[in-house]
């Protein structure tokens, strides 16, 4: 009874958009040299673009997506929302105040990172104490105070914006869009994207009731105290790991997991894998595009996923009879 | 064999009390009207029955065991709930929905077998919605979505049913077939419902026992015992005409 879905091709995806990422760029390696730079040892030109350069980038680009399109597929559930996005609760505000401060002060990139993910766990944990202070949460309290907490970062974001100087602010503005040119961290990426899924796997049966509402899954038997947090927990950790690493990239964490809703995924024992297949291939694809469509000069990933997915998202949509 | 148990609740919502001391026994092969006036707290009762609410004082018995410290899907195996209203969700279909109500059935990593795609399929027959089965819940009227929430309840296959409104947004014809179908289900050994109502001559039609809430008070017994123009009177603040004979009567407000 269980259909294949889209699992499959989402499953050849992947490798085919790591592919499209390592055979393109400024410098042209045809398939025979990709090959050779691939399989052997001999460190000639193309070996060292392919392997140091291109290949990590591709790979840093796939955790990313990954984690950013899981993570809007976890808050969409959770605050019940098709609006939610990774970005939705301050989660970045936090963290682009930190990175911003730190280029201010002349800091070097690996700090840049780990001050990122800092000032994510900050304003993580302003939230969740804000919604928390009268017993538990309803979903809209958490929606709103981190809504608001995020909408008090926009402002520190334009104060620290303004009084940069000239030469800081290209910078500011290309990881406040997204860009992956900072990478640095994917093995951390890696290592939260593996204990997201793992973690959030066996809560998707769980997930699914939760669809019908929070009583209704308690009806059914679900922990939805325990689900609520943890899944709280997860997508803010997630998010944060893709911040520190490629800046705040737009939209991916949005239209990956409505995409998947309208090829039919609305089961979250789909949802879950396929979203970090498909965010990962979409960023990766993305990416590549946005080291080269104008050469050698490299744009920022996040307008390329705008418009990519603008497009996409909105022909679907007009072509679905639902939501 | 009583199954469901009420020791010496007291709800109160707001600070303000609903109901105190009240004592509760539910057995097999009852099927229980809660009636009463709006805010009466028939809501707060049932879902403290069903154990989805802690009451201020007094404990929940399920099959003997406090409801408190019984696992939640130990729980979801033996009893089931209906909703007064449903929260507009993300998009599912309706097989997915009504699927939902197998959850307590399956293992932690177990996927829908045959089995409960056939107890979904014989529910979402029972309330005729055979053809709506890959249809997305919201293209659904307001009294389909009702019916594909019975059918998940119905699917869950708990020998205990708690239902608030179950008639809500149905037409008539569906009302007497829901009421019937969950009031012949209380004639299998061991099972036994409750149903918040608001429609008194449906309520005597289908339920056997009754249970009044009116004024922070309340009153229990068999329903055709315990209901007279007056004592409605009391609950509704309306007067009331019997008409009919004994064993066969309708009220009307007056």
């Amino acid at each position: 009874m269980r259909r294949p879905g889209v699992t499959p091709f989402l499953v050849a995806l992947a490798p085919a958009s790591l592919l499209f990422a390592i055979s393109t760029g400024s410098v042209h390696v045809g398939w025979i040299g990709l090959w050779h730079a691939l399989s052997s040892k001999t460190p000639t030109l193309d070996a060292t673009i392919v392997r140091k350069l291109r290949l990590p980038r591709a790979a840093a680009a796939f955790a990313v997506g990954a984690l950013l399109s899981l993570s809007g597929a976890l808050l969409q559930v959770l605050l019940r929302n098709p609006l939610a996005d990774p970005y939705v609760l301050g989660i970045s505000g936090g963290a682009a105040v930190a990175a911003l401060g730190s280029m201010l002060l002349g800091l070097g990139s690996a700090w840049l990172g780990l001050n990122a993910f800092i000032g994510s766990l900050v304003s993580m944990a302003i939230v969740f104490g804000l919604s928390h202070m009268r017993g538990p949460w309803t979903q809209t309290r958490l929606l709103l105070t981190g809504v608001v907490v995020a909408a008090g970062w926009g402002a520190a974001i334009t104060f620290l914006l303004a009084i940069s100087p000239g030469s800081d602010v290209q910078g500011m503005l290309f990881w406040l869009i997204g860009d992956l040119s900072y990478a640095s961290h994917t093995g951390w990426a890696y290592a939260a994207l593996f204990t997201g899924l793992l973690l959030s796997l066996p809560l998707a049966r769980s997930l699914n009731l939760y669809t019908r509402g929070e009583l209704v899954a308690t009806a059914l038997g679900a922990r939805v105290g325990l689900i609520r947090t943890a899944v709280y927990v997860l997508a803010s950790l997630m998010t944060a790991s893709a911040v520190m690493e490629a800046g705040t990239v737009g939209f991916v964490g949005l239209i990956i997991p409505h995409l998947l809703r309208l090829l039919g995924d609305s089961d979250y024992r789909r949802l879950i894998p396929d979203s970090a297949l498909l965010g990962g291939s979409f960023l990766v694809i993305c990416d590549t595009l946005a080291r080269s469509v104008i050469a050698p000069l490299q744009l920022p990933v996040g307008v390329i996923t705008a418009l990519l997915g603008v497009p996409v998202f909105l022909v679907l949509l007009a072509r679905a009879r639902f939501p | 064999m009583t199954r469901l148990e009420a020791r010496g609740i007291r709800l109160e919502i707001g600070g303000k009390p609903l109901c105190t001391g009240l004592d509760l026994a539910l057995n097999a092969g009852e099927t229980w009207a809660i009636l009463g006036a709006n805010g009466s707290g028939k809501t707060t009762l049932l879902h403290t029955l069903s154990g989805l609410r802690m009451p201020s004082e007094g404990r929940i018995y399920l099959d003997g065991s406090d409801i408190r410290l019984l696992q939640p899907r130990a729980v979801a195996l033996r009893r089931g709930v209906l909703l007064q209203e449903s929260e507009p969700g993300l998009a599912a279909d309706v097989m997915q929905t009504v699927l939902t109500g197998r959850h307590p059935h399956l293992t932690p990593w177990g996927w829908e077998g045959s089995e409960d795609y056939r107890m979904a399929s014989a529910a979402l027959a029972a309330m005729d919605l055979e053809e709506f089965a890959g249809r997305a819940l919201p293209t659904l009227s307001g009294g389909e979505r009702r019916r594909v929430e019975i059918a998940a309840l119905i699917a869950q296959d708990a020998p205990i049913c708690l239902l608030d409104e179950p008639t809500n947004h149905l037409d008539l014809h569906y009302q007497i077939k829901v009421l019937a179908l969950v009031a012949g289900r209380s004639k299998l050994p061991g099972h036994l419902n409750v149903m918040v109502l608001h429609d008194i001559n449906l309520a005597l039609r289908f339920c056997t026992h009754g249970l009044l809430l009116a004024n922070g008070d309340h009153r229990q017994g068999r329903l055709d015992a315990i209901l007279d123009a007056q004592v409605l009177e009391m609950i509704y603040h309306c007067p009331f005409r019997e008409m009919g004979t004994a064993g066969d009567r309708i009220f009307l407000p007056a």
